[in-house]
């Protein structure tokens, strides 16, 4: 187990280097002049000159590179362009709403969906079943900001009390907590949750067809212990899967419910950064939602080998 | 007691296998397992397809019956009936299954599964695939053992680890913590063996257990399967396509056609003097080591019937080199199962001399 996570670790720290790399020459040598950006449309040409050599942007690109990685791996992620302000404590606070966003609405649906994929899949062609199909369909063709926006609509009165003002930023996240989490964990989740009941149902039919499920009911197994000891371990394996990769990928996308909800998430910083072309936080903000992602595959990969431990041995 | 033999042996006499099971019939019988006109359906948007249409035997403790018959004739559904494993939502279970003076067919799930694994049990066929991969071969063994048995996990382990020496897999005490990938096939029906013989049960049933093994493991399993006949005293209904494995180990022999049965008896009715056109078919295409494949000269013909449609008649008449010498009836008319000689029950409209004199003119002659 230990050099399984180890071999596993080490592959998120090249995934992260890759990462930092590829975005480094992306944002720094393709975003091109941020002294105009700092400077303003009326500084000199000398002015716009003192500012790169400043920012170190005069020095051959390799060089710049080597300071990046080396900042880099002292946690330090350098200084916004627009203010100053040093970017890991820009990033910090809203990386946090945002994980603990993607986090709640994760447990939601993932529980949610893996629930009702169980239940209408042992019980195929039953009202359930179809009711619960149906809202499959639904929650999989509901783009996201419709979702959050109706859920607004109908909770609208309460929306107020909740301290929740439309698309305006909201105040810190610790303030009124649960009362402002609930509606857009809810928003998320509804959108995910379809997609995950419509895959548990699948992988428990697949499974439940398999023959080591009818051993399991040949040894006197109660109906209950076979379907969430023998045949729901053996259906997770893809739905933990997919898992892995849409926390990855939601952590870098919930600006929409961010905005619709006033949350302050890295989703409104970095469409923010990009339209000013500040690129140390476009960049910071990259490498932690990529942070977050190797780590999210970590527990995800380190799950899946509990439920099926021949990937620990091979 | 005595009457209800009695009474057993007038129904065989006159062949009445298709006597609808009143009330006064559900009295349970003398042996250990008997079944009475047993049906399977499953209904199919195709049409109703019946996989086991009246199906009558019994057994012993400690006796073996072998069932054989192509693929398709119904066997894996009668043995997964016997457990009680068909979805009661698609599959229609009528008859009379009684174990050890217990009917199961009208009896509730829950009823029957607390004797699935504990009175009666089931090896498959593939043991890989019959094996849930995410789990060691001892946790499977020890579940099994603890649903039925009020142990804790150590003693259940050690039962499994003993289990596992006695099916002769070498050091058990190991391997118990393998997972079923990690064992060789043979090795891998061996603990399938030793996880349904856990709980002691007192039927065995072995759905074809060597068919996905190679050919020098499948005597090896036989014989364990023998062996531990012998210790546990369990009956075992033996289910195979080659006739050669069943002989070898049965007490009695079935021989399915179509989901029906068309011959039954001890083996040496069924193996060495055999009545049915179909089982003469059976050994004529079973393979033998000391003869020219191109000499085997009673391969059967055609492919197994539909069980949507079966054809009138006797359901084989399409396939059978005889149904001509019966003026038309083969084709009309069902055959009833009828006592050919005392226990000896055969399915045919040929008349009794006719087919004696067939076996042993034609047939057996070329075997
Ligand atoms: N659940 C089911 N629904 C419909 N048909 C079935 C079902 N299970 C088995 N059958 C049919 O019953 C027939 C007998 O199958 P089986 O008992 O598995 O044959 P075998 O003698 O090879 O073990 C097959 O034609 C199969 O298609
Ligand atoms: S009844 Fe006719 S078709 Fe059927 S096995 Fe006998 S001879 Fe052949
Ligand atoms: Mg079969």
């Amino acid at each position: 187990m230990i050099r399984f996570v180890v071999r596993r670790l080490a592959f998120g720290v090249v995934v992260l280097w890759v990462v930092s790399t590829a975005v480094f020459f992306l944002v720094f040598v393709a975003a091109g002049k941020p002294e105009r950006v700092i400077g303003g449309p009326r500084a000199t040409t000398e002015t716009l000159r003192l500012i790169r050599r400043n920012l170190g942007l005069d020095e051959p690109l390799i060089v710049q590179y080597a300071r990046f990685l080396g900042r880099l791996l002292q946690g330090d992620l350098g200084q916004s362009y627009i203010n100053g302000a040093p970017v890991a404590s820009m990033i910090g606070g809203r990386l946090q709403t945002t994980v603990v966003l993607v986090l709640g609405a994760s447990v939601l649906w993932f529980a949610g969906g893996v629930l009702t994929g169980v239940l209408s899949a042992t019980r195929a062609r039953s009202f359930f079943d179809r009711l619960a199909t149906l809202f499959v369909l639904a929650g999989l063709s509901m783009p996201a900001f419709v979702v959050a926006l109706l859920m607004l609509y109908v909770l609208f009165s309460k929306a107020g009390d909740a301290g929740i003002h439309l698309f305006e930023p909201g105040p810190p996240l610790q303030e009124n907590f649960w009362k402002r989490m609930t509606l857009p964990w809810l928003a998320l989740a509804f959108l995910l949750m379809a997609g995950y009941t419509r895959l548990t149902r699948g992988a428990m039919l697949d499974v439940l067809g398999e023959d080591y499920i009818r051993t399991a009911r040949s040894k006197g197994l109660p109906e209950r212990r076979v379907v969430y000891r023998h045949a729901l371990r053996a259906a997770l394996t893809p739905v933990v899967t997919q898992f892995g990769v849409d926390v990855g990928v939601l952590i870098g996308s919930t600006i929409v419910t961010e905005k619709v909800f006033g949350l302050q998430g890295v989703g409104q910083l970095v469409v923010q950064s990009i339209t000013v072309g500040d690129a140390p936080v476009i960049l910071g903000v990259v490498l932690a939602v990529a942070l977050c992602v190797v780590v999210a595959n970590l527990l995800v990969d380190i799950a899946y080998s509990y439920l099926d431990p021949r990937v620990r041995l091979s | 007691m005595a009457r209800k033999n009695d009474k057993r042996d007038d129904e065989m006499r006159d062949g009445t296998s298709t006597a609808p099971a009143g009330p006064a019939d559900s009295r349970p019988p003398s042996s250990f397992l008997e079944v009475r006109d047993l049906r399977i359906h499953f209904p199919t948007d195709d049409g109703l397809v019946k996989s086991v249409d009246g199906l009558s035997f019994q057994l012993e403790r400690g006796k073996t019956l072998g069932i054989v018959g192509e693929s398709g004739s119904g066997k894996s559904v009668t043995s997964l009936g016997i457990l009680g494993l068909h979805n009661r939502r698609n599959a229609r279970v009528s008859g009379e299954i009684w174990l050890d003076g217990q009917e199961l067919v009208g009896a509730s799930e829950e009823q029957v599964r607390r004797l699935r694994g504990r009175d009666m049990a089931m090896i498959f066929q593939d043991p890989l695939s019959s094996m849930h991969p995410f789990y060691t071969v001892g946790h499977q063994i020890i579940e099994a053992y603890r649903i039925h048995n009020d142990v804790t996990r150590k003693v259940a382990r050690k039962h499994a680890i003993d289990m596992l020496g006695r099916v002769g897999i070498p050091r058990p005490d190991r391997r118990v913590d393998d997972y079923p990938h990690q064992f060789s096939g043979g090795m891998r029906q061996r603990a399938m063996i030793a996880m349904a013989l856990s709980c002691d049960p007192e039927l065995l049933i072995a759905d074809e257990p060597t068919t996905a093994l190679d050919v020098t493991v499948q005597a090896q399993i036989l014989d364990l399967l023998r062996d531990l006949q012998r210790e546990f005293n369990s009956a075992i209904i033996m289910i195979t396509h080659d006739l050669g494995v069943v002989a070898e180990l049965s007490d009695d022999i079935l021989v399915m056609y179509g989901g029906r049965c068309v011959e039954y008896g001890t083996v040496d009715d069924v193996f060495h003097a055999p009545e049915h056109p179909y089982t003469w078919g059976l050994l004529g295409s079973m393979p033998r080591l000391d003869r020219e494949r191109s000499e085997r000269l009673l391969p059967i013909k055609g492919t197994p019937p539909s069980l949507i449609n079966l054809p009138s008649g006797c359901a084989f008449n399409p396939r059978c080199a005889y149904a001509e010498l019966n003026g038309g009836k083969s084709t009309e008319e069902r055959p009833d199962l009828r006592d050919a000689a005392p226990g000896h029950r055969v399915a045919c409209h040929l008349p009794a001399e006719k087919r004696r004199q067939i076996w042993n003119d034609e047939i057996a002659p070329k075997l």
